[in-house]
């Protein structure tokens, strides 16, 4: 029984962007490297976890005491006002369910496209959409006004004899959210079953044994599990991959379905799809970036990876360009006096305008700089550039949910909107909830793999056999 | 379900271990060959054509999670239709009580919903887990099953199991080592 288990003895050297995996790895030294993370003694964590889990939980509280305060005082403590009823919360909750969207697309739709550079970042985006979609899922329960009614959306036997609208997009959302949320949690466990076997194997303490041991429920690597699993794998990624369109599809039918001007567009769903994973992949690298340096983890997560993900942003941004640009072509070739008068007012005559300039230079002038190859390949450029396409893509959502409500048909209903100090608290404890939860993953689970990287070891040395892929 | 752990011997089987996936799918191979039935193997990763070698044939994944598609939806549609129709009839938008288009979304994701639930619960269930004792666990070398190595493991319950014949034959395969699981 080898006890002594060496957990930093692969050393990391990027291999470069030819490459999925560091050289000198066989299926031992993965499992240490990953599991390593995990079982890494408090004395060796890097330094920058504790200081940005520490971050996360100060945001945390003031999350919770903005909530507080929320539910003493009623949604009036934010800044909505008629028309515009959607503020803050509407925002961050489309913003945080697009962040999730990456998540699924690199554990699925990558999947079925036998993308081999998935792998090593695979795991880590789909705990972000689990919590990401946890963030989302909390603003528009807070924004119900009586939160604690919050299961009226359902639709269950009542005394009151009432039923939820089904032909509503917001009862669509309901059930559009939930199962997202309950599918990716699915498809994270499922995918964690091995390895969490491989930690159970691998924990010296007790507890560890124990709670590893229970996650596992006894996964012991038969061959006739293996091949069951593929299977239910390769469908959870089949079902997962028309989920993750739908689930932003709906999402626009909120806005789209609705007859306001700068809502009502048919340019919608598949702008809302992209500009999703456009922000996810975003968020996949400003946290990929800091932890793959943290952990030295050059050699799981290379040049190969990083290039990749920011060739999918480019290639989203462009989509979402498009869709600006429609938008901007329709409020003009309609005629409609309504859509022309929105857009101006958007672009340039209403106060909040320089939002518009800001979502355009963030979103669409600076990400361009990702045609180099040289600031493909530069870390901290690639880092830098994911930031500036997370905050663009929250000011699409403020632009797309406040211009638009501000001044809508009647200009005696018109009004601005100012969020107050309880709106960005909430929104900043949303960031502290999800890196906190972010950072226990990262500590308590293995963040990357480890049996699908066994895979990309087996393939690397055995190149002339067929991939070992998922299913048939 | 009783499960039956133990053959004549009182052991549950004889496990070989290798350090490579190809000589286990080859051993797992000769064994079938060789006329054994009761065994199983074990690996840190899928292995493509494990399965198959040690006689597993129907996955039926496929079809139950098909089946789980096909209620979801059913029970989307069938109760946005209920709803609509028979519980709370009222005219929105001047559209018809069965206005079927507006419940596609949500019959599509109840669809996808039940089939993801079925996949994994089914998935667990035709795998017989959770289940917190297996008698592979007694060989202590089968901690590695979850990192570096790859099992072999024919079962007492085979007819043809005999403890010395067995591990003659298990031997003449080149394994890194030849254990007995105890019950």
């Amino acid at each position: 029984m080898d006890t002594e288990q060496p957990t930093t003895t692969a050393v990391s050297i990027d291999p470069g962007p030819a490459k999925v995996l560091g050289p000198g790895h066989d299926y031992g030294t993965v499992t240490d490297k990953i599991g390593g993370v995990v079982f890494m003694p408090f004395t060796k964590t890097p330094r920058q976890m504790f200081i940005g889990f520490a971050c996360g939980f100060v945001l945390v509280n003031i999350f919770l005491v903005a909530v507080t305060w929320l539910f003493i005082r009623g949604v009036g403590v934010w800044g909505i006002r008629i028309p515009i009823a959607w503020g803050f919360a509407i925002v961050n909750f489309v913003w945080w369910i697009g962040i999730g969207h990456a998540g699924t697309l690199i554990s699925a739709i990558l999947l079925l496209l036998k993308q081999d550079w998935r792998t090593s970042i695979n795991r880590f985006s789909e705990a972000m959409t689990l919590f990401a979609v946890a963030c989302a899922g909390m603003f528009p329960i807070l924004h119900l006004g009586r939160p604690w009614l919050a299961y009226w959306l359902v639709p269950y036997p009542n005394t009151m004899w009432l039923w939820p609208q089904p032909r509503s997009p917001l009862i669509w959302d309901v059930f559009a959210v939930s199962t997202y949320a309950t599918v990716s949690l699915l498809f994270w466990f499922t995918g964690l079953i091995p390895d969490l076997a491989t930690m159970r194997d691998k924990a010296r303490g007790p507890v560890g044994r124990k709670i590893y041991g229970v996650l596992a429920m006894g996964w012991r690597g038969s061959a006739r599990h293996w091949s069951r699993y593929q299977k239910a794998y390769l469908l959870l990624a089949g079902l997962s991959t028309p989920l993750v369109v739908s689930v932003h599809s709906v999402v626009s039918f909120d806005f789209a379905i609705a007859i306001l001007p700068g809502w009502h567009t048919t340019i919608f769903p598949p702008y809302f799809v992209a500009g999703a994973i456009y922000s996810g992949f975003a968020m996949v690298l400003s946290l990929a970036i800091p932890v793959r340096r943290w952990y030295h983890l050059e050699d799981l997560i290379t040049m190969r990876h990083i290039e990749c993900m920011a060739k999918v942003m480019l290639g989203t941004g462009l989509i979402v360009a498009y869709g600006y640009g429609m938008e901007a072509f329709i409020a003009w070739y309609s005629g409609n006096q309504y859509e022309r008068f929105m857009y101006m007012n958007r672009a340039w005559l209403g106060h909040y305008w320089w939002t518009f300039a800001l979502l355009i230079t963030c979103n669409i002038l600076i990400p361009q700089a990702l045609w180099s190859r040289r600031v493909r390949m530069n870390v901290g450029a690639v880092f830098v550039i994911s930031l500036v396409v997370n905050v663009g893509m929250w000011l699409e959502r403020f632009v797309i949910v406040v211009t638009s409500l501000e001044r809508d048909f009647l200009s005696s209903s018109w009004n601005r909107y100012y969020p107050t100090v309880w709106d960005w608290a909430t929104y900043f404890g949303t960031i502290g909830v999800f890196l906190s939860l972010m950072f226990l993953f990262i500590r308590g689970l293995p963040a990357i793999s480890i049996f699908e990287m066994r895979e990309v070891v087996h393939q690397l040395t055995h190149p002339e056999e067929p991939s070992p892929a998922h299913g048939d | 379900m009783e499960i039956e752990y133990t053959g004549q011997s009182g052991l549950y089987g004889l496990m070989a271990s290798f350090d490579r996936p190809e000589p286990l799918l080859e051993a797992a191979r000769e064994a079938r060959a060789e006329g054994y039935r009761d065994m199983d193997a074990y690996a840190p990763m899928p292995v493509e054509g494990l399965a198959e070698a040690v006689g597993f044939r129907s996955n039926s994944v496929s079809r139950i999670v098909f089946a789980g598609g096909l209620m979801g939806a059913i029970g989307g549609f069938g109760l946005m239709w209920w709803i609509s129709v028979i519980a709370y009839p009222h005219i929105v938008d001047g559209r018809p009580l069965n206005s079927w288009p507006a419940y596609i979304p949500i019959t599509f994701e109840c669809m996808v919903l039940i089939a993801s639930i079925t996949a994994v619960v089914g998935m667990l269930a035709l795998n017989g887990l959770p289940r917190p004792y297996h008698p592979v666990f007694n060989v202590p070398q089968f901690e590695r099953a979850s990192r570096d190595q790859f099992f072999l493991c024919i079962e007492a319950t085979d007819p043809k199991f005999d403890l010395a014949a067995t591990r003659r034959f298990l031997e003449h395969l080149k394994p890194l080592e030849v254990m007995e699981v105890e019950a």
